[in-house]
């Protein structure tokens, strides 16, 4: 299986090579099996190792950028049916998500998005009012105006989600290699080679799903992108009475809330720490985290009798647009990119992993990935 | 501008804290101690400048060797701020604490670990129900509010077990019963290693003293114990155990139980420093350099945190790398003293070869029944934890994830090692290769309502030319 192997002769190959063991490789590595696709997926370190693996959870459809929206909307749809799909526990919850409204300008931009999206066909995302939002979320602060809600929306445990995409790849005869990092990419003769930690691999496809390390083989093959590393906050505090059935974040300031049905609440939502992917480190920054623990107690005042019990970071990555690049690459035949997922991608997972596998398949699919091309940022 | 600075932040106020920031503050150094507990001591010494006379000779001339220590700990310039939880360490060294509910920050140019030891967590059935306590426990209610457990079995293994029973006995409420849990043929096991612990043979008199105490005050004592359990619904009612094949049951109200002690590895954990397993301690140990430094720069270990050797050798040590910190830091220092010093931690912990082959723990311990729960917070069995390692987890931080244990208040300080031990067996590999949990800040609960009003930015002192606000 090891270097062992090839240097007796015998190169591992396949129809397509996915490196990246986070929620999009292993999402596409299964749906590209399913197609009859043979697969061979590298991970530099262990499936779900960093964000797909320990992100807050939420499997939101509710805010996001207007491109993103038809390929979310397929992968909500995936959602539903996922535990059935790969035979696990993912821990998914449907439940309302929530973003509430604190200020008349705020209010406005959310009726104005609400309009926008029913133009575009979508109408998943609505206004819930003063009472209504108070149905949902009785524990909210009397200052709160209103709520932009997607109420089919939910969350998930992201690591038993991930773990479970993988084992049902290698269920559909995804060959998985962990501790196998991809470090440079050849093509010839209409064959990539992948150089690894490992020895080598060759597929004529491949499929580029780094998260954060993305940027590294994409550059190797002069296709740089400005992937930033970043380091979202979470905090878990101490087991609550039940509260909060849906998931809140807030429309004007940095949060996402939820209360996990155990009764512990995870805060997070945009404040950063310090990420270095060189290191594989994160480091958790309370300068910035107490503005965190500050909007959760504005909004719930029940969370001032709460305790903080951890937190944790983990390393991530954002493009100035903050979208991802998906699709394949601009300059090479039977080269493919899905990374810097930029903070937002678990929901994602499934439905970009179709998309992906359908265009590797069978080179084209219906959704539009023009937004987010490789070479949007090249000057 | 800037947050205060000190040269030396020294976390545990026990033997080994104090003994280093009382050197490092003689050799010129600004050094705060922080201690959870209102008094220095730690748990060895723990009240040791507040307790009665009675409570003093019940505890005994060890413990009262602790009062000189502290009495020149409280005479140098070091500064101690009691009832004080460090719940975070930047890799810059900056500190976040917090006292009487508030959170503050601190900035460090060197951080000594001095948090001691933690009892091994020793899970057998029944070990969670309400009335069981730890041999530890037990001695610091003696050391802080003068109670004697009554109706009490002491179960499991290590020289704490002899003193804490010696202890009882003096304050006239003996243990109902020692359980010792060793396997046959320890003794003989650890005789190769006893030429070499004769070069402190004071530390063996006094284990052999304490169970011939005990032995005469009439405790019945079980010895080669195997099968341990606790019964009860809601609280505890009786422990049940084999010697010899035979099955006993001893109905008690309470249990106390031991299996030796580990180093507590929160902070050297948090801090990322490399950690190597110690085979004959079984337990993780922080990877340190001749000057005692961890991989972490700045940090540095000193006591039962490092290794456990005890409460003489944490003086030692503390005293050690206070002098390469002072170095480090620019004072002179006497290289001789670094040698004796050296040279005198190596006489002291010439015992531990034989102590921790005597005492290693059984392997039931080690490897807990499929039903037993290991991790008390989320209430996770041995079991789940086996089941989820041949589902392909590959370590303690997956199986964490997967089954939240570790996830808990305590983050793993009881269960970790036990989780880590768990996977190892089942995967047939060293616990170095294992790993352990991620340990993340805060190391203790902190209310949230206490970090939403923490501002680091407003801890900053004021300029030279600046004016305090009124």
């Amino acid at each position: 299986m090891t270097g062992a192997a090839q240097m007796a002769g015998n190169i591992p190959s396949a129809d397509l090579i996915v490196i990246g063991g986070g929620i999009h490789g292993c999402a596409t590595a299964m749906y590209a099996a399913l197609r009859g696709l043979s697969v061979i997926l590298l991970e530099k370190e262990t499936v779900a190792r960093h964000a797909s693996g320990v992100n807050a959870g939420g499997v939101r459809r509710l805010g996001r950028h207007y491109e993103e929206v038809a390929i979310s909307q397929r992968a909500m749809e995936l959602w539903y049916g996922l535990q059935d799909f790969v035979g696990a526990d993912c821990g998914f919850n449907i439940a309302p998500q929530i973003r509430v409204i604190e200020t008349e300008d705020e209010l406005e931009n959310a009726r104005q998005r609400v309009k926008d999206l029913n133009e575009m066909g979508f109408d998943h995302e609505v206004i819930l009012e003063q009472n209504e939002l108070r149905e949902y979320l009785p524990a909210v602060s009397d200052h709160v105006l209103a709520g932009l809600a997607c109420i089919e929306d939910g969350f998930a445990q992201p690591f038993h989600t991930t773990f479970a995409i993988a084992q049902k790849a290698k269920a559909e005869g995804v060959r998985i290699y962990e501790q196998c990092r991809a470090t440079g990419l050849k093509q010839a003769d209409g064959v990539w080679s992948v150089e690894t930690s490992q020895g080598a691999f060759k597929a004529p496809k491949v499929l580029v799903a780094g998260g954060a390390w993305g940027n590294e083989l994409s550059s190797s093959v002069g296709e740089p992108v400005p992937l930033e590393d970043c380091a979202p906050m979470m905090i878990v505090t101490s087991r609550l009475p039940h509260f909060c059935d849906a998931v809140v974040s807030a429309l004007g300031r940095p949060l996402s809330f939820k209360q996990m049905p155990n009764g512990t609440v995870v805060i997070g939502g945009g404040r950063r720490g310090r990420a270095d992917r060189n290191t594989n480190l994160s480091e958790i920054l309370f300068d910035e985290l107490h503005l965190t623990a500050e909007t959760a107690a504005d909004i719930f005042p029940i969370m001032r009798e709460a305790s903080i019990v951890r937190t944790w970071s983990g390393v991530e990555s954002i493009l100035p647009d903050g979208i991802p690049v998906i699709g394949p690459s601009a300059k090479h035949e039977g080269l493919y990119y899905s990374f810097g997922y930029s903070t937002h991608g678990f929901q994602l997972g499934p439905g970009c992993g179709e998309v992906m596998a359908e265009l590797i398949a069978t080179g084209e699919t219906k959704y539009s990935l023009d937004a987010f091309a490789v070479n949007r940022f090249a000057a | 501008m800037s947050v205060k600075t000190v040269d030396l932040l020294v976390i545990g106020a026990g033997p080994a804290g104090i003994a280093a920031a009382t050197e490092a503050a003689n050799a010129g150094l600004s050094v705060t101690v922080m201690d959870e507990q209102p008094r220095p001591g730690g748990q060895i010494y723990r009240s040791v400048e507040t307790t009665s006379a009675k409570m003093d000779k019940i505890l005994g001339k060890d413990f009262l060797e602790g009062r000189p220590l502290v009495e020149s700990f409280r005479a140098s310039s070091a500064e101690l701020m009691p009832e004080t939880l460090v719940w975070n360490i930047g890799s810059d060294l900056t500190i976040d604490y917090s006292t009487a509910g508030v959170a503050h920050r601190m900035q460090a140019r060197k951080v000594v670990a001095a948090t001691g030891a933690l009892e091994r967590p020793m899970p057998i059935p029944g070990w969670t129900l309400p009335g069981v306590t730890t041999a530890g426990a037990l001695q610091i209610l003696m050391k802080t509010s003068s109670i004697v457990k009554e109706d009490c079995v002491l179960m499991g293994a290590g020289p704490l077990i002899w003193l804490v029973a010696v202890q009882m006995i003096d304050a006239g409420v003996p243990p109902k019963a020692i359980v010792e849990n060793l396997p046959k043929g320890r003794t003989f096991a650890a005789l190769p290693h006893l030429p070499k612990a004769l070069r402190a043979s004071e530390y063996l008199f006094k284990g052999l003293g304490l169970i011939r105490r005990v032995k005469q005050a009439g405790v019945p004592i079980h010895s080669n114990a195997s099968a341990l359990a606790i019964e009860g619904e809601g609280a505890v009612k009786a422990v049940t155990f084999k010697t010899g094949g035979k099955s006993h049951r001893i109905e008690a109200t309470s249990v106390a139980l031991h299996q030796g002690v580990v180093p507590n590895q929160q902070i050297t954990r948090l801090v990322r420093a490399d950690h190597r397993w110690d085979d004959s301690q079984k337990c993780f140990l922080p990877v340190l350099d001749n000057t005692c430094q961890t991989s972490a720069p700045g940090v540095y270990v000193a006591g039962d945190g490092a290794s456990i050797n005890g409460a003489k050798c944490a003086v030692l040590q503390g005293t050690e790398v206070a002098l390469h910190i002072a170095a480090a830091l620019g004072k002179s220092v006497d290289t001789g003293r670094i040698q004796r010093l050296k040279a005198a931690i190596a006489r002291e912990t010439s015992v531990r070869p034989m102590l921790e082959t005597l005492y290693a723990p059984a392997q039931e311990i080690l490897e807990p029944a499929d039903g037993t729960i290991v991790c008390r917070c989320e209430e996770v069995t041995a079991g789940a934890i086996r089941s989820t390692v041949d589902l392909g987890a590959p370590g303690p931080n997956q199986v964490k994830s997967m089954l939240r244990s570790g996830m808990g208040p305590c983050q793993g300080r009881t269960c970790g090692l036990a989780v880590a031990q768990i996977i190892a067996a089942r995967k047939g590999e060293t616990p170095d290769v294992t790993g352990y949990y991620r340990i993340r800040p805060p190391l203790k609960p902190i209310p949230l309502q206490e970090l939403a009003s923490y501002d680091p930015a407003q801890e900053e002192e004021p300029a030279e030319d600046g004016v305090a606000a009124e």
